[in-house]
């Protein structure tokens, strides 16, 4: 057994799965260099697509964009091994959703047109609040990119059976290469359609697993968990309950409230999803599109409980904790344990094409940002010549961050860094949202507020993260002898929660509002009853570019 | 052809209208009120529940394992009646942005537009 975990998955067929995830990619560049074909050569193309994608395509694609390869293998993962605390996390991603639909999806889309920087930035100051808000934008799909790309080295050694870290570095550096083409040859209109292919494969994917699972115990889901729990071993019964990893201490349970909290209020503020709805006409294709991605992530996630107690009843906890990739490798398991080598290779292209699709949306996202709100706003003072030249920066900018993504995720490779997404979402939720739900409801809010609301949410958050035990200080674990905590063999936390949203989202919040009441800056009325006016009706919104 | 690319903060300019008055105007006012009386409210009940959800699963694991049938618990159906409340808002807010918001925009929109043309 020891051999075998050293290796691959069991039953892994590295070059099927590698020859499945090769045809993924051939298919997915062709259609993207056909759609491009279509594309105009304007901004307004390459950021997002033209607004011409309709609200169905475009919740297809934010699915794409938003189950990262972490909620497909890392919460049947969760489920398999910690039970309901693993189906804890994706009830907040998903009523997550709601903040979106109700207060941000519409009114955005009707009062910006690339970026949040448009939105945040409408009645204020142009260039300070462009520039805070491209500096969050990059932070967080930084840090997102980065443990996506991390996360693409674990995957490799888990399902292409690479082991040395030369070759998960060629690996990356391909994924990151592929990801480049796909976002200059195609832009948005191709990022989108490679999201929309991988949400298809992986929400098909998982259903068909689901069913067979399912299937296997007479549709009887009571039975399923059943088995789980008889398959658990002496702590089996307590995969039902809440409580197997947040009910250790009352610290940890204030954690986990903590990150539910930036889990609900940050998907809302992340850059790549604010900016999939501006790649719809209007405000009302912006809210299907909502619906659209509402319902595919509902279903998705419930599949994932399916998936994640059928690995703990069909392949055993122990057997999933002693693979390579630990908990991750719980989906691969059960595909091989349903379909043989086959489904493996499946589901191991569907994880990859998870990565590349993901990555593709945030390389995009900050790209965007980076030659629209800072090189065309805040450097050219809106004054570009010729919107070719914005396009080329950010093009240019989409090869850089590529780059920096390969080397990030080749340098952050067998780190601990799964604590990023978290951050991101953090960030997110205290940097972006207040600002966001100032800017569109509250008349008073001036520069200052949002000036404070941004860097003091962002600044907060961060060095609150610095400070916590997931980067330094956690007990060395005496079965790994390793400390959970990214640094090892140094202790400088002082803050004692691993998610930093309890604290920094309330934060943000009241600097946003003491920024704006102790500045002198009255705001702007007249702009204000302009964005509030379009905002609700429509009036002036950007139209889909006509082809 | 495209009309996207003459602004820099989004969409044609209409430097030339009076947007306090727009927003003073009875039907904008009723427009808005319609929107804050419905998302303000559901956004603070499903946050609420949501809330509950999350300190139940923390601070009351005993209350959640209660089982219901079989091997379902407390837990469980608490946590399926967060997805069917999420899709249920989703449908209310459709269904009331279709019926309230959508006729009265419209028609605000085509007035504006009409005066603009």
């Amino acid at each position: 057994m020891t051999v075998l975990a050293a290796a691959g998955v069991e039953g892994s067929n590295p070059l099927l799965n590698i020859g499945i995830f090769g045809v993924f990619v051939i298919i997915t560049l062709v259609i993207v260099v056909r759609v491009s074909r279509r594309a105009t050569r304007g901004a307004s193309d390459f950021y997002t697509a033209g607004g011409g994608f309709t609200g169905q395509q475009n919740g297809i694609a934010i699915s794409g964009d938003y189950l990262s390869a972490a909620s497909f293998l890392g919460i049947a993962g969760a489920i398999a091994l910690n039970g309901y605390d693993g189906f804890l996390y994706s009830v907040g991603f998903l009523v997550a959703w709601l903040v979106a639909l109700l207060l941000v999806a519409e009114l955005l889309r009707n009062t910006g047109k690339y970026t949040m920087g448009d939105v945040l930035a409408f009645r204020m100051r142009q260039r300070p609040v462009r520039a805070a808000a491209a500096t969050s934008t990059l932070t967080v799909s930084f840090f997102y990119l980065l443990a996506q790309m991390a996360g693409a080295g674990g995957l490799i050694a888990l399902l292409l059976n690479i082991t040395n870290k030369t070759g998960q570095a060629a690996v990356i550096a391909i994924v990151g290469a592929v990801m480049i083409a796909y976002v200059l040859i195609g832009g948005m209109r191709g990022t989108s359609w490679v999201q929309i292919i991988k949400a298809v494969l992986l929400i098909v994917g998982a259903g068909v697993m689901t069913l067979w699972v399912l299937a296997l115990y007479g549709f009887n889901l009571s039975a399923l968990l059943g088995d789980a729990v008889a398959h658990g071993g002496k702590a089996g019964e307590a995969l039902l309950n809440p409580g197997k990893q947040y009910g250790k201490s009352g610290l940890t349970r204030l954690d986990f409230v903590s990150l539910a909290l930036a889990l609900v209020l940050g998907t809302a503020g992340l850059p790549h999803v604010l900016m999939r709805f501006y790649t719809v006409p209007t405000a009302k294709e912006a809210r299907k599109s909502v619906v659209w991605a509402i319902g595919l992530i509902g279903l998705f996630y419930l599949f994932t409980l399916v998936l994640g107690y059928g690995a703990g009843a069909l392949v055993g906890p122990d057997e999933i904790k002693k693979a390579p990739g630990g908990a991750n490798s719980a989906a691969p398991l059960l595909a091989y344990e349903l379909g043989g080598t086959l489904l493996l290779g499946v589901i191991a292209a569907v994880a990859f094409a998870t990565i590349l699709a993901v990555v593709a949306g945030l390389t995009i996202t900050a790209s965007a940002s980076f030659a629209h709100d800072i090189y065309a706003n805040v450097i050219k003072r809106g004054k570009v010549d010729g919107k070719d030249e914005e396009v080329k920066v950010a093009r240019i900018t989409a090869v850089v961050i590529g780059i920096v993504a390969i080397f990030g995720g080749i340098l952050a490779n067998g780190q601990n860094i799964a604590f990023l997404v978290a951050l991101a979402f953090a960030v997110a939720a205290s940097a972006n949202l207040p600002t966001i739900l100032y800017s569109l409801f509250w008349k008073r809010f001036n520069t200052a507020g949002a000036l404070w609301s941004i860097y003091g949410g962002l600044g907060i958050t961060v060095v609150l993260i610095i400070f916590s035990p997931v980067v330094s200080g956690k007990a060395v674990d005496a079965a790994t002898g390793r400390s959970p905590s990214m640094l090892q063999g140094v202790d400088f936390s002082w803050f004692p929660l691993d998610n930093p949203g309890l604290v920094s989202i309330p934060l943000s919040f009241l600097l946003g509002y003491l920024g704006t009441v102790l500045s002198k800056d009255k705001g702007n009325p007249g702009k204000y009853a302009e964005m509030e006016v379009r905002s609700l009706t429509g009036v002036g919104a950007e139209k889909a570019a006509a082809h | 052809m495209s009309t996207t690319e003459s602004a820099s903060s989004g969409g044609p300019p209409m430097e030339a209208k009076d947007w306090e008055a727009v927003q003073a105007a009875p039907e904008f006012q009723e427009l808005r009120r319609r929107l804050r009386t419905f998302v303000f409210p559901v956004a603070g009940l499903f946050l609420t529940w949501y809330l509950l959800y999350v300190l139940m699963g923390s601070y009351a694991p005993s209350v959640m394992s209660i089982k219901l049938f079989g091997n379902v618990n407390v837990g469980l159906v608490f946590g399926l009646l967060q997805f069917l409340s999420t899709f249920g808002i989703t449908a209310w807010y459709v269904r009331y942005a279709n019926r309230r918001l959508d006729p009265l925009a419209g028609d605000l929109r085509d007035k504006l537009e009409g005066e603009q043309a």
